[in-house]
This record gives C-alpha cells, structure tokens and sequence, in this order.
C-alpha cells in the first residue's frame, strides 16, 4: 500500500517553452503541435453535448471559446509566467480588454500608470468611460500616488513592467502592496519583458497580459494576446460578486466557486470570448508557439544587442538622452537591477540634438532598420511615437507618458550588432548635420 | 514514483466512488463530480440522506447504507463534520478518501493514513482527473504535465 512518492519534477524555464502545454496526440504521436483548423467538435451524444455546455465535461465545443491547437500556447504561456491558467485573445488589446471587462462594471474605477502604450491610455480613458467604467492615471514612480488614487470602487491596478515608450520601470512589489491593502487585482502588461526576463506573479501581480504579438512571437507575423492568472487572488473578499453569485451570462454558474483558482479565466472564456468573440485563430496559436520555442535565447541576444546600442548612443556626441535601464547612468536601473537581472530588454529611445525633425529626420535616413508600429520582431523597428502610436494624445497628455517630441523608440533586433549601429550612426550623422 | 503517476495510478486501479455530501442542483460541484465521474466511466454512489435520487442514480443516506463495495470516498462535507467518518471507512474496507478543496481537516487526514488509507487533501477530483488525463488543457490550465509520451486517451 504505502508506495515511496516524491514531488513532481520542477522544469526550467526552457524546457517549458518547449514542451509545456503539449501531449503528442493519440491519433498520430505528432511532435509539431498540430493546427486544429476548425470551427466546431463533433459531439459523442446529446447528453455528452449537455455536459459539455454545463461545464460538467471539459472539452471543446465552438473554436470561439477553445480549440487545442491555442489551448497549447494558452498553458504554455501559463507555465513560463508561473501562472495557474491563461487565455488566448486575437490580439494585446482584446487581452486588457477582457481583462478589465470581465473585471469591471459600470460604477467602477481602474487606478493606472500613465506611462503607458497608447492603445490602452484610449481603452482607459474614452473606451471604457462609455460604459461607465472610470480610471485615474497616476505617476508611476510614485506609489503613494497609486495608493491616493485607490477609491471605494476601485476593482483594480493596472501597470506595464516596462512602460512604453518611456522605458520607465514600475516597482511592481510595492504596488502589488497597494493592490493587496486595496483587496483588488493588480494587472502587470508583462509584453515588453516576457517571462524570460520578469515574472511579475511571483512578485505579487495577479493577473498578467501579454501582446504576443511582439517578442513571444518574435518574427513579426501574427497578432495574438494573452491573459494569465495566478491562482491566488481572493475573489471572494466581497468585492467581486461577478465571480461569486450566479452568472445571468452563463447557467447560474458561481465561477469561484466551481473553478477555484482557475476561476478568472473561465469567467473570460465563458462570458467574454463566448459572447464578444475575440478568439485568437488555430494557425496564429501555431505561430506564437514557435515563437516561444526560442524565446529564451532570443530575449538574450536581443538584451546584449539592446545594450551595446544603449552603450554606443550615450558616448555619441549628436545624442542628447539615451533611455535604457541596463545603463548605469538611467534612474530606473536599480530597479532594473531587482525586476529585470537577466538584462534590460530589447526596447530603448533616445532623442537627438534637433527636436521633433531631426527625430522625423532620423527615421527616414535609415538603410534597413525598419520604420513601423510594433516592437518585438526578430528585426531591428524605429518609431517616433509623438507622430505616430501616441499621437491621438494632446501634448500635455504625450509629456505626462513620457513621449518627448523628440524621442525615438527602438526595438533592437537580431541582426549583425555592427551593422546595426552602422545604421543608427550614419542616419544621426545626417539627420543633425544642420544642428552640428 | 512521483505524485503524477501517483494519481494516475490511483484513477486507474479505482472505479468504485461514493460521493458524501453530493448535491441535488446541477450547478454544484459536488454535482459536477459525479456527473463527470459517471462520463467517465465510474461507478458513483451518492450519500445523502436528503435525497432518494441524483444524477439518475440512487442516492443513499450513509456510507454505510451502500449495498457495494466503495474504493474511493470524496467527501464534500464540513471539515469539522468528520469526527466519525473515519471508522465508517474502515468498516466499508475504502481504499482512498479523497477530501475536497476546501475541505481540510489535518487530524482526519492522519487518522485514516495510520490506518492504512490512501488521502488526498484539499483537491478536486475532477480537476486532477481532468489534469492528468485530458480535458483541463483545452481550458488553458498550466496541467504541469511535461511527456514526450503519446496520449493514450481519446479526450471526450
């Protein structure tokens, strides 16, 4: 009877961005995980059908809701962020939404950094408000203006681990305190970092969201999002009665109480990806899990990249301000230090002698870095976001997050680092000529 | 062995539950247990002395009452109800007794493994069913399950 048992084993981080997620499947032992490109699943018989609509069975139904080509990445991205379940979206923005959504109803307020991407500053402050969800954008170097701003309605804090495009960094344990003293989520967008370089459920986040787009998927070919739980935030403190009374949205199901500590993502799965639809496609799932197969290795090299060009433009003579965390000189680089160790990201800006057109000027001098709106792709991207991501914000609102008229964002890639600074140096080179 | 295999183990050597404390209403998880068990292919006696019948089956009013032998009790009692549930066990021969979460009583636990029984604590069966032998992977759950292994089960 009494069998030696010994714990599972504990698997490193690579090993799960390999195999995470995955049973090669019984009707062909496929290594590649197989794209499921389909919209609906036969059922066995009516009552197998019930039960799967009940919940009762797991198992797929509509493509809308599950499809295990996405249910793969769904966990593997659950496993690399130490999280206990995850939901694929169809893109970043569609994961805070949901997020937030599911969260939130009207009445309730949302306390955020306003160093923030501005997709989100617009869901924040003119999205969500039509529904009567409000939100007050703090500083986020000051925690005592997160805690100011915590209301009795408040249902939750939203941060970005590194904030685009400032480059900022926020200290996630000291918020997640405010977090916990207000008895409401603190939601860390984990995009720039990847789990590779911070985890931030470890330092108390519970909810993290993910554009996948970017470096999880690494090759700039498929838009996806993701949202991951941790499985230990106490939905049943009173202020969430959408996770525990009965859902009008789905049978009377009481989420918390049937689904414990995966309930969060059944409520977005059944409530939000079941009637608002912004399910993430089969073949995208396939793309960004080939991505996170080498996402380790590429988040090193896009790091010692990122900080050779940080290197370079501070000591160049035509640079005004390098914003990179991995600098001795930045001001977020202890916190660098204790959140991001394993190096600071792929992701810097900096502003050149000339203001907004020696910025315009910069972008157009280049040879191949690329002029375009993402960040994450394999190669290197440049934007100047004052005319571009962030400029649907008025000039007051573009100071406050950190978008000087001049600043210059990078995302390093993985090309030759020479010829990468090749570029940055002969378009700075032409673009300030007239200011030298 | 590790505890993965330890489960597995346990769900393939036993097909006999008897669910203490099961619900009549659909939505309850006692409910969702047995009506997940019954899919999958167990036998599931319900102990409640409130109903004559759940899930189609009949519903008895004690362990002790079940005219079969039970393998594995899941209990969906009170922790602090269990003064006497030990003995009951014994008497029925129960190999396992697989407490709910939630449902944490760390004396009943001692008491029925210096007995010989096999306890789980704090779990559900049907997600741990569900973990290691398909199905709660298609919700996006991290099923910390890593094999190279081939599927056995056809997932329903």
């Amino acid at each position: 009877m009494k069998k030696k048992i010994e714990a599972n084993r504990e698997f490193g981080f690579e090993t799960k961005c390999l195999h995470s997620g995955q049973i090669p499947d019984a009707a062909t032992g496929s290594r590649a995980v197989p794209i499921y490109q389909t919209s609906s699943y036969v059922f066995d018989d009516p009552d197998h059908a019930a039960s799967l609509f009940n919940l009762q069975t797991f198992g797929n139904v509509y493509a809308r809701i599950s499809n295990p080509t996405t249910s793969v990445f769904e966990e593997r991205v659950a496993s690399i962020e130490n999280g206990r379940a995850a939901v694929a979206l169809s893109s970043g923005m569609a994961a805070i939404t949901v997020a937030l959504t599911a969260i939130c109803e009207m009445g309730d307020h949302i306390v955020a950094s306003r160093a923030l991407y501005g997709g989100t500053h617009t869901l924040l402050t003119v999205n969500l408000k039509k529904f009567g969800i409000s939100a007050t954008l703090v500083d986020p170097d000051s925690i005592e203006s997160f805690s100011e701003a915590v209301q009795s309605n408040t249902k939750a804090i939203f941060i970005e681990t590194i904030g685009n495009p400032a480059i900022n960094i926020i200290d996630i344990k000291k918020v997640a305190q405010v977090a916990r003293e207000a008895g409401v989520p603190l939601i860390v967008d984990n995009t720039f970092p990847t789990p590779f370089l911070c985890q931030p459920l470890n330092w108390g986040a519970d909810i993290v969201v993910h554009s996948a787009t970017k470096f999880i998927g690494g090759h700039g070919t498929a838009l996806g999002g993701i949202v991951v739980e941790s499985g230990s935030f106490p939905w049943d403190n009173g202020k969430f009665p959408g996770m525990t009374e009965p859902s009008p949205g789905y049978h009377n199901i009481k989420f918390f109480e049937t689904f414990g500590d995966f309930a969060f993502s059944m409520k977005i799965r059944m409530e939000q990806l079941r009637v608002m639809g912004p399910s993430l496609s089969p073949f995208n799932s396939f793309l960004l899990l080939q991505g996170l197969e080498t996402l380790p290795i590429r988040m090193e090299r896009h790091c010692e990249n990122a900080s050779q060009i940080a290197h370079f433009l501070e000591q160049h003579p035509r640079v005004k301000w390098v914003s990179y965390p991995g600098l001795t000189s930045n001001k977020y680089h202890q916190l660098a230090k204790q959140y991001l160790p394993m190096g600071a990201g792929g992701i810097l800006s900096f502003g050149i002698e000339g203001g907004v057109e020696a910025g315009k000027r910069f972008i157009e001098n280049l040879t191949f870095l690329s002029h375009l709106a993402n960040v994450g792709d394999s190669k290197t991207l440049v934007i100047h976001p004052a005319s571009t991501t962030h400029r649907q914000m008025n000039y007051e609102q573009q100071i406050a997050s950190g978008v000087l008229p001049e600043l210059v964002r990078i995302s390093v890639g993985l090309e030759t680092l020479d010829d990468i600074i090749w570029d940055i140096d002969q378009s700075i080179g032409k673009s300030s000529e007239s200011f030298s | 062995m590790n505890e993965n295999q330890a489960l597995i183990d346990l769900f393939q050597q036993f097909k006999k539950f008897a669910i203490i404390g099961v619900s009549q209403t659909w939505q309850r998880p006692s409910n969702f247990v047995g009506k997940y068990l019954l899919n999958h292919g167990y036998t599931v006696y319900p102990v409640n002395p409130n109903y004559q019948r759940v899930l189609g089956q009949v519903c008895y009013p004690s362990l002790s009452a079940i005219p079969y032998p039970v393998e594995i009790v899941v209990c969906f009692r009170r922790p602090e109800s269990l003064k006497t549930l030990v003995p009951e066990l014994l008497k029925k021969e129960v190999k396992v007794l697989w407490l709910q979460l939630g449902v944490i009583n760390k004396r009943v636990k001692d008491e029925a493994e210096s007995n010989g029984i096999q306890v789980v604590m704090d779990r559900c069966v049907k997600i741990e069913h569900a973990r290691l032998f398909g199905g709660l992977n298609f919700m996006g759950v991290n099923t910390k399950v890593i094999t190279s292994k081939r599927s056995r089960i056809v997932f329903n």
